[in-house]
């Protein structure tokens, strides 16, 4: 196998995620494609991590690397979430548009 | 030998396939169910890749967090933020703004693709050998130990955070 | 008789105590203390004053020679040791009493002219140089000049000494009657101490600073004391004419005195100094001319030469004393002294002797014309005895201008007296008729006051020029020098003085026979004044007579008395010391003739024409031309309005007036204009520079920044997704750069 078929797969669902963040009007689905960013990444940091395991046993640096963006993607969706349930109470919506209170 | 190469970079692909397909479907499915579904899609094909990838923990944390609690999670916010159930017309932006996400999308694609075959065209994985769980939770324990802690404390954070936004009262 | 001569300053500083104290507790302790206490000053400063003239007599007669000459010399008068030696040469060369040669050899730092060598032989026959007494203490010094303040001791200061002090003595005297009852008369007493105390000062100074500190003195007590009825405006008038005209005429005095300074090396104002170095080889002739006519400017104002003689006439709206001792006898007498001490100046400026140029010999000829001939249009008393002491002044100062030293100075002496006694007695005839001076008003009076008479008589006698009394001998010497003197002959000074001398005989005689005889014309009682007045006038008509006798000629028509008591004023009064070479002409027997004819005349025809009233009477009223030049008589030639009218009032009026035109339109119109012009640029730039320029940068940079803050505030849309595409966007731009790139 070579490492680069992980890390074009890793590209691909980083630029899917990127057109969903910028494409979709619903909080949840940019959320949604927020996720799918996280977890491209985490596909190049476990690819990488594996590719350097092969050289060095010992180390397992990618996977534990991974392992945080997981805990940290967790965190951030249960705040996302939770912002976005706040805001559907106030507005009766969650069209990202509107929320544009903080425009200059 | 061979074989396990070819098995792998069969599945590779496969999974691969699955992947971006739906991937590309939660980008544009005007369903919003749908879209949580195929997100599931993707987060199970990153499981597998990882245990392609020889990491075995990372997978097994991949599908309880990811596929677990975070899928649980959106579908609740689905819910609670009352989605119309079948399609929905108004799940994404104007035309103008799906172009430039397009564009920008593609440019990036383009660069990064560009940038990792220049740089990765030839680099094999040489053995993949296991990466134990031990291993790794040695690795967290001692040379990771800060972050994890810190980690712990951003998740309290998150918790309590969560939950002061969205009680009701 | 003990050396005063070493502490002379004690006599003016004398009558200076008695001014203060005079000044501080005259008015508390009365007039009659205020009066003893002048005069008994001036009784003491006369008594030191003949003390002191004793002791010259005795160190001329007695003179230091030798080592004690040389050094005293050096260090007493501040001298160059090479004048030292010489004059110790010269001592040791006239004791041989041998020729010319070996006198004029040892003259090197005496004048050129071979006869003049001759005559100092001559002259050194009979006495040595005798240096005189300079004691002096240093006042200050700058840059390495040092200023002192000394007094010197001559004959001519001893001489001058002892005439201040008789007729001041007399005049306190005399004004104890004539100012009785005044309103000031302590402060006038005190004026008179004063004076007297600058007059000694003056005529005691060794160098020619502190000679001008006392002029100045004497000049202002002279405007206080013309001005001691200064209730009346015309006096306070006169006594400004006064100080004003001697004001103009010490500007040349000043001159003279810085010039003469400079010309003797800059480093010493003292006297002897000074003429030391007018008479040396090396003298700068044309400096010494120049500091000559300078000083000579002074001596035009204060000693009332032609043209600055105005003030004298109008000096007399004082009180009468006053005239006598300040405008007869002492103060105008200044510039005459001035002359005669500094005259090595004089006499190698102006080349007395041998040159054409012979102005101040020219001036006091013209002056005694002019005076003399002012004379007759008067009708105050007063006034023309005012003038004819102008005339008299100029022949003391054509006597020095011709080389004729002793003589100007023998007239100096001798007129004091008999001038003063002309005052007083003028003083006496007003105080008897009601304080008037209009001799129209007079008349007769022989009768009434005799003594005052006879006194007026005597001095009228000898002003005229008659022999036996003193005005014959010194006139006479004069005229001596004037025809025969320094070189062949001064003509037409000579001729000035034989016209002046029937003049003054004339001028003299009107007033003599409009007051004293004929019918009196007046008002009032005339009665004789009390002792008071006429003792003083007797003494002074005393002196008149005998102090004629000081200078008895050596030969006079054939009669040689002993050597020991002919020219006993020349001998100790003419200085012997940095002198020049004088010839000393002799008693000419046919001029004294001639002059005393031509006195006589004048007296005769004044006889005639006022007492017997015979001659052209009324001429003025018949022909235009006597009227003409009465008329420019009376108005004094029209030299008070030439200097009030022309000088003054165009310094007033139009000089003034064009200064102030300058002024508003041109100095003001500089500095308004360049104010104008300061607010129009401050204008401009403020509308363009700041305003436009600066401001408008300032503001421009402000809403640079908000028009920059409008466009750029398009970007906070507060949409999410758009800052996510920029985000995005960015990072491309970014990667591409680092790929690319780097």
């Amino acid at each position: 196998m070579f490492l680069n078929q992980f890390l074009l797969l890793a590209a691909i669902l980083f630029c899917i995620g990127v057109y969903g963040v910028l494409a979709r009007k619903n909080a949840v689905l940019v959320l949604m494609s927020i996720e799918l960013i996280l977890n491209a990444v985490n596909i190049n940091l476990v690819a990488f991590g594996a590719y350097w395991n092969a050289n060095d046993n010992t180390n397992v640096s990618g996977q534990v690397f991974a392992l945080f963006v997981i805990a940290v993607a967790a965190a951030e969706v249960g705040v996302g979430l939770a912002l976005v349930l706040l805001i559907y109470r106030n507005r009766q919506s969650i069209d990202i548009d509107d929320v544009d209170m903080l425009k200059g | 030998m061979l074989a396990l190469l070819v098995a792998q970079n069969i599945a590779f692909y496969i999974i691969a396939a699955l992947m971006v397909v739906g991937a590309l479907r939660v980008v544009t499915c005007k369903n919003l169910m749908h879209a949580a579904l195929w997100l599931v899609l993707v987060l199970a094909g990153a499981a597998a890749q990882y245990i392609l990838l020889a990491s075995e923990f990372v997978a097994i944390t991949q599908v309880l967090v990811y596929l677990g609690a975070i899928i649980v999670l959106f579908l609740f916010g689905i819910m609670l933020t009352r989605a119309k159930t079948g399609t929905d017309d108004d799940l994404d932006n104007k035309n103008s703004a799906k172009f430039i996400g397009g564009g920008i999308a593609v440019l990036l694609l383009g660069l990064m693709g560009y940038s990792l075959i220049d740089g990765f065209k030839d680099t094999e994985f040489g053995n993949l050998m296991v990466q134990r769980t031990a291993q790794v939770s040695d690795s967290i324990f001692s040379t990771y130990l800060l972050p994890f802690e810190v980690l712990s404390i951003l998740l309290l954070a998150a918790l309590i955070g969560a939950i002061v936004l969205a009680r009701r009262d | 008789m003990f050396n005063m001569i070493d502490k002379v300053w004690i006599i003016p500083a004398l009558m200076a105590s008695s001014f203060l104290v005079i000044l501080f507790f005259g008015k508390r302790w009365g007039t009659r203390a205020t009066a003893g206490i002048g005069i008994a000053a001036v009784s003491i400063c006369l008594l030191l004053s003949v003390i002191v003239a004793g002791n010259w007599i005795s160190r001329v007669n007695h003179p230091p020679t030798g080592v004690a000459l040389a050094a005293e010399v050096v260090q007493a008068n501040g001298l160059t040791p090479q004048t030292g030696e010489n004059i110790a040469g010269e001592v040791n060369a006239v004791t041989h009493d041998s020729g010319e040669t070996v006198a004029a050899g040892s003259h090197a730092t005496m004048s050129e002219t071979a006869t003049t060598g001759a005559s100092a032989s001559e002259h050194g026959a009979e006495h040595e140089s005798v240096p005189p007494v300079v004691r002096a203490v240093t006042w200050f010094q700058i840059g390495g000049i040092e200023f002192e303040m000394g007094t010197l001791v001559d004959g001519l200061a001893a001489m001058m000494l002892i005439t201040v002090c008789i007729i001041s003595l007399l005049v306190h005297i005399y004004s104890t009657e004539y100012l009785h009852g005044d309103v000031r008369f302590t402060h006038y007493y005190a004026f008179l101490s004063l004076f007297t105390a600058s007059m000694l000062f003056y005529v005691l100074s060794s160098n020619t600073l502190q000679m001008l500190v006392g002029w100045e003195l004497v000049g202002v007590c002279s405007f206080g004391l013309i001005g001691h009825w200064w209730e009346e405006k015309k006096n306070t008038d006169a006594a400004l004419k006064a100080f004003l005209t001697n004001r103009v005429g010490d500007i040349g005095l000043i001159l003279g005195v810085i010039i003469t300074f400079f010309a003797a090396g800059g480093t010493s104002f003292n006297v002897l100094h000074i003429n030391e170095y007018a008479l040396s080889q090396s003298a700068n002739t044309t400096l010494l001319l120049v500091g000559a006519l300078c000083l000579f400017g002074g001596v035009t104002s204060k000693s009332g030469q032609f043209p600055l003689h105005t003030w004298l006439p109008d000096a007399m709206a004082g009180p009468t004393p006053v005239s006598a001792l300040i405008h007869a006898a002492t103060m105008v007498v200044a510039g005459v002294y001035l002359i005669a001490r500094l005259y090595g100046v004089f006499f190698s400026g102006l080349a007395i002797g041998s040159s054409t140029f012979h102005y101040v010999a020219f001036i006091g000829g013209f002056t005694t014309i002019i005076g003399g001939l002012l004379a007759f249009v008067q009708t105050d008393l007063k006034k023309v005895l005012a003038y004819s002491t102008i005339s008299q002044l100029g022949y003391m100062v054509m006597a020095l201008g011709v080389g004729a030293w002793t003589a100007g100075v023998f007239h100096l002496f001798t007129h004091a007296f008999f001038k003063a006694c002309l005052f007083l007695g003028a003083g006496s005839v007003s105080h008897a008729c009601h304080h008037t001076f209009d001799m129209r008003e007079m008349g007769g009076l022989r009768k009434k006051m005799p003594i005052t008479h006879a006194t007026f008589l005597i001095a009228t006698l000898a002003l005229a020029g008659i022999f036996p009394l003193a005005g014959f001998w010194s006139k006479d010497e004069i005229l001596a020098g004037a025809s025969s003197g320094q070189q062949s002959s001064y003509t037409i000074m000579l001729i000035f003085g034989l016209i002046t001398a029937f003049l003054t005989a004339a001028y003299m005689g009107r007033a003599y026979w409009l007051t004293f005889w004929g019918d009196y014309r007046g008002h009032a009682k005339p009665h004789e004044s009390p002792k008071v007045i006429t003792v003083p006038l007797m003494i002074l008509a005393g002196c008149a007579i005998l102090f004629g006798f000081t200078n008895f000629p050596a030969n006079f028509f054939g009669i040689h008395l002993p050597g020991g008591v002919t020219t006993r004023f020349e001998h100790f009064v003419e200085p012997t010391f940095a002198f020049p070479p004088l010839q000393h002409a002799e008693f000419t027997p046919w001029l004294a003739v001639v002059s005393t004819i031509l006195a006589a005349s004048g007296l005769f025809l004044a006889y005639q024409y006022y007492e017997k009233n015979r001659g052209p009477h009324g001429l003025t009223s018949r022909n235009k031309v006597a009227l003409a030049g009465y008329t420019f008589l009376e108005n004094k030639y029209y030299l008070d309005d030439l200097y009030t009218g022309v000088v003054a009032g165009s310094t007033k009026g139009p000089l003034a007036r064009a200064a102030n035109w300058f002024n508003q339109n041109i100095l003001d119109g500089i500095i308004n204009g360049i104010g104008l012009g300061a607010r129009k640029i401050a204008a401009v730039v403020y509308v363009f520079a700041d305003q436009l320029i600066i401001d408008g940068a300032v503001n421009g940079s402000g809403q640079g920044s908000e028009g920059a803050g409008q466009l750029l505030r398009k970007i906070q849309t507060g949409k999410v997704q758009q800052y996510a595409s920029i985000l995005f966007a960015g990072a491309v731009v970014l990667a591409g750069v680092l790929v690319f790139v780097v």
